[in-house]
């Protein structure tokens, strides 16, 4: 078999056991909520007798290892329970509402990216100037901020101060309307219709909300980029290509830079986690509609089935996208490819 | 009437180089100058720290951060390129002037064919367009004498030996034909075979090509065997320079001297390596000094017998430790790797035993075994007629043999605990499997501190405060702090400078005396089991391919594989005698 | 001649002590040459002493009563109330303060607990390879699936609205780190030379770990703690912004913020700002310490 292949399926065969460890530890979180789902269902009149029926329709009575059987093979239909509060199904619920955090979590990827990469890398090749101390400042204040409060000094500044940002209600001033649904990203979608009012609107619902999150993942990007940069162009093989009289822009990009990339490429599951915490933050503080904020609400008032349902889907999402990572890792690096003993 | 000298290459005049630290500069370097000429090998030879390595980058103006030349010239082929502009540099980099490292794998792009690396640097220099590359490539390959070059050519750097990499960093360095070809170390690290193999290359090459070379290398036997002339570096200056005849033959200054005769070569003895005694080693008083250094041709009742080894008598002494079989292998990623196959050997009560073998053969791994650090797979290890293997390796630790059996190691960096005090780490042995009182130890310590000749003072040092030639007497110490019976010793040596080495060396040799101990002593290098050991065995690939005693394995050697050893080594020039043209490998 | 070392510069040798008496310096006596060279981890310990000294005080440096209600509603910050006042007329400034004593001791509370812990496993799945390390790592890799804030919502939700289980949670999503850390380390070490000389001078396998591996894994452990501690603040604020564990009128950090939230659209900035700059402040002083941190406790930074 293709030795590239066997690894990758290796990768893929070894989050098995990791998935099966989320579904059990979700499942156990999810009984252990306060609140008695029954009770609610049967409403507030109801007597003992009729919270019992409740109770048994919903499986709830039965012994634990049986109400997992229940819940795993609910899970593989697709069922994630019903919400209390909102009445749909929590599958619906988080359909309806992942596109949001999506777009959010991802532009503000994109932003961090494209600023703490080159930043990391500039700090590194020009050691000592402005643009390094630049990239320490910002790495060691990054890790200091808390998000939430980063969010609202923002909104402080920009908007009641400033007025440059729109109010923080959401995806879409209530002037406007949705665009029709194609991918639930409201930029896609609005090019897609050719709608140029719409796109600029909710670039504009985006920006604050996606800075925010964007400034948290910077400071772990660029320590990171500019460690490993430094890392590889004081390695032995970058000495050898100046050696033979490579320019400095080879020996930084074509040298150096491939292999200081690598350790970045791992940094970004780590970065995701943290990202996909803090987007719950962000969701509150801008009222963005997406799964965070209804985890948010959901904790509130004990809807157990939501907050299961999102505490899920987080960690799987998450998963796959380790899972990514590590594939294109494993593409990318010539040593996982073929094996590398050394 | 003596023709005029041909214009040199490269001229070198007064250079100084500074490095900026925290504190204030440092003058690495100061008042070097040297020449090269057309078509001649100038070695620059000295032990670490002595600056060969930063002169060279300096020249080359590729200098670490911080560090920045102060002064002088140099001058090739009349541009001088200290003032040159970086890019003139960078284009007499790699086509003119080309560089050779130590560590040939690190000095590779890992992610990277090796085949497009090449190519790089002939598209650098224009003499490939993207179309050619391949085939220059793979014509730069064959200079360097690939087997299969086109294998070689897609392969990555990781997939590839030592050896084989190296190879490659040459392919790469004389890809453009340069004149110049600068290697700094570049067989340090290699096994002994492949070394010359390399060495032999390089020097082909170069002479093929009429090339200049200069050679850095802290071997100074290996300087001779491959340059036409050399320069000796101390502590940032030249101290001396000459050819290699007549460096080993009449060498003026005292450094020189000491470096001359500290380097390892048939027929010296342990105390012709240090000529000065110094008066922190204890000497020792030696039944039978042989100044002669020529073996006695007639067959001697007991040519081996160092001074202090127990001879060898017929009469069935049972010996000290009995290895019968002993077999260990492994899984690893690519398969089985059998690192012990089926070993016996036997230690008489006080005499030394060497182990010889290049990387991968086996001998540390044995060494391990018997210090029962390891269990084997198969075979047994008795010890006093204890059979130490009935005992599993983790368990070894508080057995009442543990004492009797002890290790000296390479000076890595990791051989001491680097929170722990050198006291600290002298005592251990005595708190953990001795019942001495504090104040007995403390006076132990101190005891052991002296006999190895380490003074008080640095007993509060911590191991990264310590020089090399310190840590290996400490590492010594903590060994013979419980008088074992039978001392293994791995590699001891073989990071330490040349001088260092001749010190520890005798150092052992004394305390070996004192104490009748017997030793197993793994190297890789035929000189010191010479030197060192009674008996030698040779491995390769974890078999034993030759066994005897020090005198018939070294004039007589059985195999071949022992024969390619012996004929690895390059041998310098005699020593203290007025030489003639020596070529040793007839240059 | 060891074949990765670099060449040392000819000028600068192993350097002799620095102390006339010719031995290396006392622990205390560097710890204090490392503060001195470093004035950046300088001021993080006079930043922590600071954070120290108010969270012991607490009341008795409080102006006002932290949880007293009065008239004086939603005022700026003045020179009677320094921080302003709140929408119940509580101080600002006194309620930020008597804060730093909850927020600090739950931080200290889970990173111990997560250190300890997450050293023990790591420790062990670091030097006995095999079964019980695949199990470890398979629970620590279990715990790293999820987003470790949302798998802290999930568990002090799950186990109940209080401050020992947001302490618990944070101890929880933490011990991985810890883990990894120490069985780097210890893998790193367990066959090293001196563990092997260890061995041969009579130490069993638990105290070869316990006594020679693991105090070598201290310097990047401490770093860890030390930036550990800024993200337990950070986390136990979110968890409380959101309404977990914390509750009015408890002040604290997070809630704070929380309430302070509303305000900020209509102007009283001094509400949510406060706290918020105190929680910054506290994370930066242990981000700050990290590394000072280390170079104290490795000796061979002692020259």
């Amino acid at each position: 078999m293709n030795p590239t292949l066997a690894r990758v399926a290796g990768r893929v065969g070894s989050t098995l056991p990791v998935v099966a460890g989320v579904v059990v530890i979700s499942f156990l979180l999810s009984r252990a909520l306060p609140g008695d789902p029954a009770s609610y269902f049967a409403g507030q009149l109801a007597d003992a007798e009729s919270i019992a029926q409740v109770r048994a329709s919903m499986g709830l009575d039965k012994s634990l290892p049986a109400q997992f059987v229940d819940y795993v093979g609910a899970l593989l239909r697709g069922d994630l329970g019903r919400s209390m509060s909102t009445g749909q199904t929590v599958a619906t619920d988080l359909a309806r509402r992942l596109p949001a955090s999506l777009e959010l979590t991802l532009a503000a990827l994109v932003l961090s990216c494209a600023v703490a990469v080159p930043l990391g890398v500039l700090a590194a090749t020009r050691p000592g100037s402005w643009v390094d101390h630049l990239c320490r400042v910002l790495v060691t204040a990054g890790v200091s901020l808390p998000t939430f409060f980063t969010g609202i000094l923002l909104i402080y500044v920009f908007y009641y101060l400033l007025g440059w940002a729109p109010s923080p209600l959401g995806r879409l001033d209530f002037v406007y309307l949705e665009p029709a649904h194609v991918t639930g990203f409201y930029l896609i979608d609005a090019l897609i219709a050719r709608d140029a009012e719409t796109f600029f609107a909710a670039v504009r619902q985006l920006v604050l909300p996606a800075v925010t999150l964007a400034l948290f993942t910077l400071a772990p990007l660029a320590r990171m980029t500019r460690a490993s940069m430094l890392a590889a162009l004081g390695s032995a093989h970058v000495r050898t290509a100046r050696a033979v009289g490579a320019t400095r822009r080879s020996v930084v990009l074509g040298h150096a830079l491939g292999n200081a990339l690598l350790p970045v490429v791992t940094t970004l599951g780590m970065v995701f986690s943290f990202t996909l915490g803090a987007n719950v933050l962000v969701e509150k503080v801008f009222a963005w509609p997406g799964i965070g904020s209804y985890a948010v609400d959901a904790l509130v008032v004990s809807d157990y089935a939501a907050v299961q349902g999102f505490v899920l889907t987080m960690a799987l999402l998450f998963v796959a996208l380790n899972l990514l990572i590590d594939v294109v890792y494993t593409v990318i690096d010539p040593r996982m490819r073929r094996g590398a003993t050394r | 009437m003596s023709p005029t000298p041909p214009p040199s290459l490269l001229r070198v005049r007064d250079l100084a180089v500074s490095f900026r630290t925290r504190d204030a500069d440092v003058e690495a370097v100061r008042g070097v100058d040297f020449e090269l000429a057309p078509g001649e090998t100038l070695g620059i030879v000295g032990e670490s720290g002595s600056g060969k390595s930063v002169s060279v980058q300096a020249m080359m103006r590729i200098l670490d951060a911080g560090g920045h030349i102060s002064c002088g010239e140099i001058l090739y082929s009349g541009i001088d390129l200290r003032r040159a502009a970086e890019r003139d540099l960078r284009d007499l980099r790699g086509r003119e002037l080309a560089m050779v490292f130590q560590d040939p794998r690190g000095a590779l792009n890992p992610i990277r064919t090796v085949g497009r690396q090449i190519g790089d640097v002939l598209r650098l220099h224009a003499r490939a367009t993207r179309t050619t590359a391949r085939a220059a490539a793979m014509r730069a390959l064959e200079a360097v004498r690939i087997q299969d070059p086109g294998r070689v050519l897609d392969a990555y750097p990781f997939e590839l030996s030592g050896g084989m990499c190296q190879r490659v960093v040459i392919a790469l360095a004389l890809a453009c034909d340069p004149r110049v070809l600068i290697a700094d170390e570049p067989t340090t690290g290699l096994d002994v075979t492949t070394q010359r193999a390399v060495m032999d290359l390089i020097a082909g090459l170069i002479r093929e090509r009429g090339m200049g070379a200069i050679l850095i290398t802290h071997d100074l036997a290996l300087a001779a065997g491959y340059c036409d002339r050399i320069v000796v570096m101390h502590d940032g200056r030249i101290v001396e320079r000459g050819t290699p005849a007549e460096l080993f033959g009449r060498p003026r200054e005292p450094y020189t001297r000491r470096l001359v005769a500290a380097t390892l070569r048939p027929g010296v003895s342990l105390e012709q390596l240090l000529p000065e005694v110094r008066p922190a080693r204890r000497t020792v008083a030696d039944p039978d000094p042989d100044p002669d250094p020529d073996p006695d041709p007639d067959p001697d009742p007991d040519p081996d017998s160092k001074p202090g080894s127990a001879p060898v008598d017929g009469a069935s002494v049972e010996p000290l430790l009995s290895a019968r079989s002993i077999s260990l292998s492994f899984d690893t990623p690519t398969g089985q790797v059998h690192a012990v196959r089926d070993v016996s050997f036997e230690i008489e009560r006080g005499r030394s035993l060497g182990l010889v073998g290049e990387s991968g053969s086996g001998k540390s791994t044995t060494a391990a075994i018997v210090a029962r650090l390891q269990d084997p797979d198969t075979g047994t290890l008795h010890f006093e007629g204890v059979d130490l293997t009935a005992v599993p390796a983790r368990r070894f630790a508080r057995h009442a043999l543990r004492p009797r059996i002890q290790m000296v190691f390479q000076d890595s960096g990791d051989s001491l605990n680097p929170r722990h005090r050198a006291r600290h780490s002298i005592a251990e042995p005595l708190e953990r499997l001795t019942r001495l009182g504090r104040r007995e130890r403390r006076d132990r310590v101190h005891a052991l501190a002296e006999s190895v000749g380490l003074p008080g003072s640095l007993l509060e040092r911590f191991p990264h405060q310590l020089s090399g030639g310190q840590r290996a007497r400490v590492n010594i110490a903590r060994a013979i702090a419980l008088d074992p019976a039978l001392l293994v010793l791995d590699e001891p040596t073989a990071a330490l400078d040349v001088s260092i080495q001749a010190v520890v060396l005798n150092l052992i040799a004394d305390l070996r005396a004192e104490r009748e101990l017997a030793c197993l002593f793994v190297t890789h290098d035929l000189e010191v089991v010479r030197l060192m050991c009674d008996d030698v065995l040779v491995m390769r690939a974890g078999e034993l391919v030759e066994r005897g005693t020090v005198h018939q394995v070294l004039e007589a050697p059985a195999h071949e594989y022992t024969r390619l050893l012996m004929a690895a080594r390059p041998v310098p020039p005699p020593v203290a005698v007025v030489a003639g043209p020596s070529g040793p490998f007839g240059k | 001649m060891s074949a990765s070392a670099p060449e040392p510069l000819p000028g600068a040798r192993v350097s002799a002590s620095t102390s006339a008496s010719g031995s290396a310096p006392g622990a205390f006596a560097h710890a204090r040459r490392v503060l001195r060279d470093n004035p950046v981890t300088l001021v993080g310990f006079v930043l922590l002493a600071l954070l120290l000294v108010v969270a012991v005080g607490g009341e008795a440096l409080a102006p006002y009563d932290p949880l007293a209600s009065s008239d004086a509603v939603l005022q700026a910050p003045s020179f009677a109330h320094w921080f302003g006042t709140d929408a119940l007329g509580r101080d600002v400034f006194s309620r930020v303060l008597v804060a730093t004593r909850l927020d600090l001791s739950i931080a200290v509370a889970a990173v111990s607990i997560a250190c300890v812990v997450g050293s023990a496993l790591g420790a062990v799945a670091g030097y006995f390879p095999g079964a019980l390390e695949s199990v470890i790592d398979r629970l620590l890799d279990t715990i790293m699936a999820f987003p470790l804030f949302v798998l802290a919502m999930g568990i002090v939700a799950a186990l109940g609205n209080t401050v020992e289980n947001i302490v618990y949670a944070t101890a929880v999503i933490n011990v991985p780190f810890y883990a990894r850390v120490v069985r780097a380390e210890v893998r790193i070490r367990r066959d090293a030379a001196f563990a092997r000389a260890a061995r041969l001078a009579g130490n069993p396998e638990w105290r070869v770990l316990l006594v020679h591996l693991l105090p070598n894994a201290l310097p990047p452990l401490t770093v860890q703690v030390s930036l550990n501690l800024g993200w337990a603040v950070l986390n136990a604020a979110g968890l409380s912004f959101i309404g977990l564990g914390v509750r009015p009128p408890t002040p604290e950090w997070g809630i704070m913020v929380a309430e302070g939230a509303n305000y900020i659209v209509s102007g009283e900035w001094w509400l949510a700002m406060f706290p918020g700059a105190a929680l910054m402040l506290a994370v930066f002083t242990f981000n700050l310490m990290g590394d000072g941190l280390r170079d104290i406790v490795d000796p061979a930074k002692r020259t």
